[in-house]
C-alpha cells in the first residue's frame, strides 16, 4: 500500500471522527442535565427549571442532529476507507457496533422526536420518560463504542481464524475488555465537564451582561456544583486510567510522558521538546523521581522507555506527549476553577460579574479541547497499529488510491466546514440570547390539572 | 441452522423498511421545489421531523449488520461504492441539518431549502445507483475490491437511481396527502399519480434490462420449468400496480401507501431471486461472506429481544403524530 494514500485515509478518519466527537460527547451530558431539570421541575413546580429545560432543549436539538448525521458517515467509513480492518475485525467488533444500534441509536431516535415535538401530545409524565430515555439512550451508546474503542486498545476474548479474522472466544471478557471499564468512566465523566463548562460559560456571560437575571444565576450554580464534584472525581479516574495503559500499552505511556530511555526512579517530565530523531528530550524541565512515584507508587520504581520496544511499534512522541499535556493542563485548570467558586460562594460573591465570570466564560470550550486533546492522546498513542499489538494501520486500509480519498476528504472537507461552521453560528446566536424573558412573570407554581401549561405547548417552547 | 441465512433475510428485512420508512422523507425532500408557498415546505418539513431520525437509523442498521455478521461483504462492497457512498452521507449530512437549521434563521433559510432539496435527491439516487451497481455485479480476487473506481457509474446504474427517485417521490407524495391540511393535500394526488406511473415504467424497464445485460441473471429467470415459480413475482407487479392506480383514482392515500410498498416488496423479492444466494452479486455467497457462528448468535439473541421492541416503539412514536398536521403545528 502507497504510504500517502494511508496517511490520507487517516487523516480522513481523524478529521470525521474529531468533528464527531464533539457532537455526543456534548449531548451526553445535556442530556442528562435536560432530564434532570425536568425532573426538578416536575418535583418543585418550580417555573425556572422548565424555563432552563425550554432553553437548552433548543440547542440540544441542534446539536443532536449535528451528531446523528456526522456519525451515520462513520458507520460506514470502516468499509469505504478501513476494509481489510472490517474484514478483520468484522466477526467481534461488528455486533458491538451492531448492539450500539439496536439498544442505543433506536431508543434515541425514537424517544427524540416525542421529547422535541411531543410534549403537548403525551402529557408531562410521558415526555418526562422520553427525556430520561434519551439521556439512557446517550449512555448506552458511549457504551458500546467505548467498548469498541477499547478492544483496538487492549483486544480480549479472541483467536484467529485461519483466513486471519479476529473470531470471539469469549465474548464477555470482548466486552469488557481491560481498558473498558476505565475508558468509561473517564468519557462519561469528561461528558458532563464538557457540558458544564458550556453552561457555565452561557451563564457567566448573561450575569455580567446582567447580574441579576435568575435564570442565568440557576444555571451557572448547578454547572459550577457540577464541575466543583467531577473534576476531582475525573483527575482520580484519569490516573486510574493511566495505570491501566501503564500495564497494557507501555509503550503509549512512555510516548505520553515522554520517557525514551528505561528508568529507575524517573523524573516527571513537565516540559520539554522531544526529538524522534536523536530519541531524546531537549530542554526538558522534570520533578525527579515523581514520575516512578506516581505510576509504580515506588520513589525508585522501574519505568519503561521507549529503548525498551522495537523501534517498528513507538507511536510518534511528539504529538502524543503534547496532546496528554494539553488535556492534563485543562484538567488542573478546571479544578483551579472548581475549588475557586467554592470560595466564592461562601463569601456570597458567586453572581457579582468579576474577572472569575470572564475566565468561565473562556473556559466555555475548554471540555471539548480537552476531550479532543484525550482521544488524540490515545489514538495516536495506539499507533502504529489499529488493533493494538496485533494489526498495523499499514495493513488495515482498503486498496482505494491516493486520487480517490484526496477528492472524498477535500468534499469532507468543504461541506463540514460549511455545514459545521453554520450550525456553530446558530449555537451561539442561541447561547447568546438571555434564558429568562422579563416581560413574562415567573410563575411559582404549576397550574393544577391535566392540561399542560402554555408555557410548554410546543408552539411556545422554542421561538425562532 | 443456517444462522447465516436467517441474517442475510434480517438484512434484508432492514434495508427494506429503511427505503419503505426513509423513502417517505427523502421523495419529500425532493418534491420540496414543488412546494407553492413556504408555509406549505414549512409543514411538509414539519410532517416528517419527529421521525426522519428513527427512519435514517435503519440505514445505520444496513450498514452497522453488514459490518457484524458479513464483514467480508461489507469490505469488498464499501470500496467498490466509494463514491456513490460519500456522496450519499454527504447529501444525508446536507438535509439531516437543515431540519433544524432552517427555523433558525430567517434570511438564510432558502439556503437550507436548497440544501434539503439536493441533499435528499443526492442520497436518494446514489442510493439508486448502488442498488444498480449490486445488480450489475462487482469484482473481487482474494478478499477485497478487484474492480474499477467507476464501475458503478454505467447507464443501467444511473437508471435504477433514477427509478429510486420516482419511488420515493411516490411514497413522499402519499405522506403528504395523508398528512397536509385538505386543500393543500388534494394536489398531491396529481403528483402521485405522475410518479407512480414513471415507477411502474421504470420497474418494467429494470425488468427487462436486466437478464439482457446479464447472463446468470437470464438463465436463472428462462430456464423452464425451474423458474415457473418465480413468475408470481411479475403477476404480482402487475396486481400491485394496477390496485395502486385504482386507489390514486378513488383517492385513497393510505391503500396507495400500502400497495407503493407491495410493491417495493415485490422488486426485493426479484432482487433476491436473480441473485440469491450470492450477497455480494455474482462474487461472494451469504455463506462465504458470513462472520463465524459465534458472532452471528450472539447479534441474533439480542436482535431477537430488540428488535420487536424497537418495532413497538418506532410504532409508538408514529402513532404519537398521527393525524393531518394543523397549520399552527411544529415546534419552532
Amino acid at each position: 500500500m502507497d504510504t500517502l494514500a494511508i496517511d490520507l485515509a487517516r487523516f480522513q478518519f481523524a478529521f470525521t471522527v474529531a468533528f464527531h466527537i464533539i457532537f455526543p460527547s456534548f449531548t451526553i451530558g445535556l442530556a442528562s442535565y435536560l432530564a434532570v431539570l425536568e425532573g426538578l421541575w416536575l418535583k418543585t413546580g418550580k417555573e425556572k427549571y422548565i424555563q432552563l429545560y425550554k432553553y437548552w432543549i433548543k440547542i440540544f436539538a441542534i446539536s443532536f442532529g449535528m451528531g446523528v448525521v456526522s456519525g451515520i458517515v462513520l458507520s460506514y467509513q470502516f468499509g469505504t476507507n478501513w476494509s481489510v480492518f472490517a474484514d478483520k475485525t468484522g466477526p467481534i467488533l461488528g455486533p458491538l457496533m451492531g448492539y450500539e444500534v439496536l439498544s442505543a441509536f433506536f431508543l434515541e431516535a425514537g424517544f427524540l422526536g416525542v421529547m422535541l415535538f411531543g410534549m403537548s401530545r403525551v402529557g408531562k409524565k410521558l415526555h418526562f420518560a422520553s427525556t430520561c430515555i434519551v439521556a439512557f439512550g446517550t449512555f448506552l451508546s458511549a457504551f458500546w463504542i467505548l467498548s469498541v474503542n477499547s478492544w483496538m486498545q487492549t483486544p480480549a476474548g479472541y483467536a484467529i481464524n485461519e483466513v486471519g479474522q479476529f473470531i470471539p472466544e469469549d465474548w464477555f471478557a470482548v466486552v469488557f475488555n481491560p481498558s473498558f471499564p476505565y475508558r468509561l468512566v473517564h468519557m462519561l465523566l469528561a461528558s458532563y465537564l464538557t457540558t458544564a463548562f458550556v453552561v457555565a460559560a452561557v451563564g457567566a456571560y448573561h450575569l455580567i451582561k446582567a447580574p441579576h437575571n435568575p435564570l442565568a444565576k440557576t444555571m451557572f450554580s448547578m454547572a459550577l456544583w457540577m464541575i466543583t464534584i467531577v473534576t476531582p472525581l475525573q483527575i482520580i479516574a484519569g490516573d486510574f486510567h493511566g495505570l491501566n495503559t501503564l500495564e497494557h500499552q507501555p509503550a503509549k505511556l512512555a510516548a505520553m510522558e515522554g520517557h525514551y530511555q528505561t528508568h529507575k526512579g524517573a523524573p516527571l517530565i513537565l516540559f520539554g521538546i522531544p526529538d524522534d530523531e536523536a530519541k531524546q528530550m531537549n530542554y526538558q524541565v522534570a520533578i525527579p523521581k515523581l514520575g516512578s512515584l506516581i505510576l509504580t507508587h515506588d520513589l525508585n520504581g522501574e519505568l519503561k522507555g521507549l529503548d525498551a520496544f522495537s523501534e517498528t511499534d513507538h507511536p510518534p512522541v511528539s504529538i502524543v506527549f503534547w496532546s496528554f499535556r494539553v488535556m492534563v493542563g485543562i484538567g488542573f485548570a478546571m479544578l483551579v476553577i472548581g475549588l475557586f467558586s467554592l470560595w466564592l460562594r461562601k463569601k456570597d460573591k458567586l453572581y457579582q460579574p468579576s474577572l472569575f465570570h470572564r475566565l468561565c466564560v473562556a473556559f466555555g470550550p475548554a471540555g471539548f479541547i480537552a476531550i479532543l486533546a484525550g482521544w488524540i492522546t490515545t489514538e495516536v498513542g495506539r499507533q502504529p497499529f489499529t488493533v493494538y499489538g496485533l494489526l498495523r494501520t499499514a495493513d488495515s486500509a482498503s486498496p482505494i488510491d491516493a486520487t480517490a480519498i484526496s477528492t472524498s476528504l477535500i468534499a469532507f472537507i468543504v461541506v463540514y466546514f460549511c455545514v459545521f461552521g453554520a450550525g456553530f453560528f446558530y449555537l451561539l446566536r442561541l447561547m447568546r440570547k438571555s434564558p429568562t424573558r422579563y416581560e413574562e412573570p415567573l410563575e411559582p407554581r404549576l397550574p393544577e390539572g391535566e392540561n399542560v401549561p402554555a408555557a410548554i405547548h410546543p408552539n411556545r417552547l422554542t421561538e425562532r | 441452522m443456517d444462522y447465516a441465512l436467517i441474517w442475510y433475510g434480517l438484512i434484508g428485512l432492514a434495508v427494506l423498511i429503511y427505503v419503505v420508512l426513509d423513502g417517505f422523507d427523502l421523495g419529500i425532500g425532493v418534491l420540496f421545489p414543488n412546494a407553492k408557498s413556504e408555509g406549505e415546505r414549512d409543514l411538509m418539513m414539519n410532517s416528517i421531523a419527529p421521525v426522519w431520525d428513527g427512519n435514517e437509523t435503519w440505514l445505520v442498521l444496513g450498514g452497522g449488520g453488514l459490518f457484524a455478521v458479513f464483514p467480508l461483504a461489507y469490505a469488498v462492497v464499501m470500496p467498490a461504492l466509494y463514491a456513490p457512498l460519500t456522496i450519499m452521507l454527504l447529501g444525508l449530512v446536507l438535509r439531516g441539518v437543515s431540519f433544524e437549521y432552517r427555523f433558525r434563521t430567517k434570511r438564510g433559510k432558502f439556503i437550507w431549502d436548497i440544501a434539503f432539496f439536493l441533499g435528499s435527491f443526492g442520497a436518494a439516487l446514489m442510493q439508486g445507483v448502488m442498488l444498480g451497481a449490486m445488480l450489475q455485479g462487482i469484482e473481487i480476487s482474494g478478499r477485497s475490491y478487484a474492480g474499477g473506481w467507476f464501475d458503478w457509474l454505467t447507464p443501467f446504474t444511473l437508471f435504477c437511481g433514477l427509478a429510486t427517485v420516482c419511488a420515493y417521490i411516490l411514497l413522499g407524495a402519499c405522506w403528504l396527502i395523508i398528512k397536509l391540511p385538505e386543500e393543500l393535500a388534494s394536489r398531491y394526488y396529481r403528483i402521485a399519480k405522475r410518479w407512480a406511473v414513471a415507477l411502474v415504467l421504470s420497474i418494467l424497464v429494470v425488468s427487462v434490462w436486466l437478464p439482457l445485460h446479464n447472463p446468470i441473471v437470464s438463465e436463472r429467470w428462462f430456464s423452464f420449468p425451474n423458474s415457473i415459480l418465480y413468475y408470481a413475482l411479475p403477476i404480482l407487479a402487475v396486481l400491485c400496480s394496477w390496485q395502486l392506480f385504482r386507489a390514486l383514482k378513488l383517492y385513497q392515500a393510505v391503500r396507495t401507501y400500502l400497495l407503493a410498498m407491495g410493491l417495493f416488496l415485490v422488486s426485493a423479492m426479484g432482487f433476491a431471486v436473480s441473485t440469491f444466494p450470492y450477497l455480494v452479486p455474482f462474487a461472494l455467497t451469504y455463506q462465504q461472506a458470513a462472520a463465524p457462528d459465534s458472532s452471528l448468535k450472539f447479534l441474533l439473541v439480542g436482535t431477537a429481544v430488540l428488535l420487536p421492541m424497537i418495532i413497538a416503539y418506532s410504532g409508538y412514536a408514529y402513532w404519537v403524530f398521527r393525524g393531518k398536521l394543523k397549520h399552527d403545528e411544529g415546534y419552532h
